[in-house]
């Protein structure tokens, strides 16, 4: 028993020490002088550790232009994801129409549909319409792709607990569906929401292919495509790669840190809809 | 009770975002697969021809197609099986009543799975450089030859599968734990008194308890994996020698590269069409494994 309580633990030890290695590892690269990571053996802590590689980024690399897009998109898009699905949600959940239980069914279906094969038409229509190049060619298509139907799910699940006496008893007494919406639904919602938001933030800021294909121009740009784009710049620079990898990483981890309860309940829920 | 119309309202913006940017661009995308679209229709719709099925019977006669396809399921058949044994045994370690500090190991194994792709795969392409990666250094200490991972056609694959599983495995070691803890403890205790092994009870308790959520883990995993891309593109670049192109990578080359749309978009389908084909062969057997 006292053995197989060494090996668990011992083991457990062993594979954080593993999957944090690589992180650790680039917070560390990322303080050190220029050059000096490109050496052998490979140093695992910096000399003289300096912040000149942020510098370098945010001075001339526009690593501040980058951060700022990514903050603006992800929030735009989960602020107006959250519009969209908590309506359709409750509305799947609680509201009579008819045809509900089968439009539902579509959208589930719509799932097996990966995002890559609206992208290429897409790409066309916004062309069209001249929204290529900006954020809205981001944000638009992001809401409908990031997160849609899963967040409708999400929604939908969660608002099936509350009470139809509760929303009957509104009715009874006047109030209007909107308001019943606002005063009574939001409220009771209001940790489905949270999670939603946590989960729609964290993937949009980590999307990359569909902002690499419409963002054309640098000052657009997201940290992850503005990332990629340093890199194949500067492949040997290795200090200032990692500081650019910190930038972008670390907003996400403090943000996953801070919000995990809400976060992994989403996972949770998402994942049971087989 | 609501008004009928109500609801509708409620609906509109999401069935409008998803319409418009969504179903609208998928059944477009189908059109544009029966075209020759190109350079030159971008510049002039006038140049636009309906080519039918052309695309598909030149793409299915392309060996760079095949070779892409063939990456792809490479990444695949071992990717997602090396992921689950990840997960699995994670989860398994994160469950045992033995295990201390649970909450903290957990989040330290999930971490990957939150952070970006691309900043992770800078990080990959220095641990795994020929040179000065550390990856090289511990295995030249081990008495081993170095591997030229980002320059030789048969490593650069594996390195990226192994990128792959250390950034993904959380995932589904979080849903298989919380299945884990859903099992009935009197099923282990009523297994013990038989005086069952710990090896005849994960065989004959775990497995089978935990099975529909493997299985659901595992479709999920990899239609995940099929869509392999930003990996290749940050970390290889597609190379050496294209070892590393997958299917998506060939669409966005086709696509966005070369600006060839009908090619691109019947690649897209023909992508879609494969993932929907493995995903539902899993269901069915997965189905008729839980009814023997």
């Amino acid at each position: 028993m006292i053995w197989s309580k060494w090996w668990i633990n011992g083991a457990l030890v062993a594979a954080a020490a593993l999957v944090l290695f690589p992180l650790a590892w680039m917070l560390s690269v990322s303080f050190m002088q220029p050059g000096t990571a490109g050496s052998l053996p490979p140093p695992m802590l910096p000399a003289h550790p300096t912040l000149g590689n942020y510098r370098e980024l945010f001075a001339h690399a526009g690593m501040g232009r980058y951060f700022a897009n990514s903050v603006f998109i992800s929030t735009s898009i989960t602020l107006l994801s959250l519009v969209c699905n908590t309506l359709a949600g409750y509305a799947f959940a609680k509201l009579r129409f008819a045809g509900r239980e089968k439009l539902f069914g579509l959208l589930i279906g719509g799932l097996v549909i990966p995002a890559q094969v609206a992208m290429l038409p897409l790409f066309l229509l916004l062309k069209y319409v001249g929204l290529v190049n900006t954020y809205a060619g981001v944000i638009l298509p992001s809401t409908a792709t990031v997160f849609g139907i899963v967040g409708i799910f999400l929604v939908r699940q969660y608002a099936r607990g509350i009470p139809d006496d509760l929303l009957e008893a509104a009715r009874v007494d006047g109030a209007g569906e909107l308001r019943i919406f606002v005063q009574i639904v939001l409220p009771l919602l209001k940790p489905i929401l949270v999670t939603l938001a946590v989960l729609t933030f964290l993937t949009a800021w980590n999307d990359f292919m569909w902002p690499l294909i419409v963002l054309t121009g640098q000052q657009h740009y997201t940290l992850p495509v503005g990332l990629a784009s340093l890199s194949r710049e500067h492949v040997q620079d290795f200090e200032l790669m990692m500081a650019g990898a910190v930038i972008t990483v670390l907003p996400v981890l403090v943000l996953f840190l801070a919000l995990q309860r809400y976060y992994l309940r989403g996972l949770l829920l998402g994942s049971v809809k087989g | 009770m609501n008004k009928p119309i109500v609801a509708w309202w409620f609906l509109a913006p999401a069935l409008l975002v998803l319409g418009i940017f969504f179903l609208l661009p998928v059944l477009v995308g189908f059109a544009l697969s029966l075209t020759d679209y190109d350079l030159y229709a971008l510049a002039d719709l006038h140049n636009l021809r309906f080519v039918g099925l052309h695309n598909y019977w030149e793409l299915l006669h392309r060996p760079l197609f095949w070779a892409a396809l063939g990456h792809t399921l490479y990444f695949v058949a071992v990717g997602v099986p090396l992921s689950m044994l990840a997960s699995l045994g994670a989860a398994l370690l994160l469950n045992s009543p033995l295990s201390k500090a649970r909450a903290f190991f957990r989040t330290a194994l999930f971490a990957p799975v939150v952070t970006t792709v691309v900043a992770v795969a800078v990080i990959w392409r220095y641990l795994f450089n020929p040179k000065y990666g550390v990856v090289n250094f511990v295995l030249m200490h081990l008495g081993m030859h170095p591997i030229d991972w980002l320059g030789d056609p048969r490593w650069a694959m594996p390195m990226i599968i192994l990128f792959a599983v250390w950034k993904n495995f959380g995932y589904a070691m979080i849903i298989l734990l919380a299945g884990l803890q859903a099992i009935p403890q009197d099923l282990y205790e009523a297994a013990r008194i038989d005086g069952a092994s710990i090896w005849r009870q994960f065989r004959h308790i775990t497995l089978p308890s935990l099975s529909p959520i493997l299985l659901l883990v595992s479709i999920l995993t990899v239609s995940g994996y099929f869509q392999l891309f930003a990996e290749p593109y940050v970390i290889t670049e597609g190379g050496p020698l294209q070892s590393t192109e997958s299917v998506l990578y060939l669409m966005y080359d086709e696509g966005f590269k070369y600006w060839n749309m009908g090619t691109a978009s019947a690649v897209a389908f023909l992508l879609f069409v494969l993932m929907f084909a493995v995903t539902a062969l899993m269901w069915r057997a997965g189905e008729a494994e839980a009814a023997r």
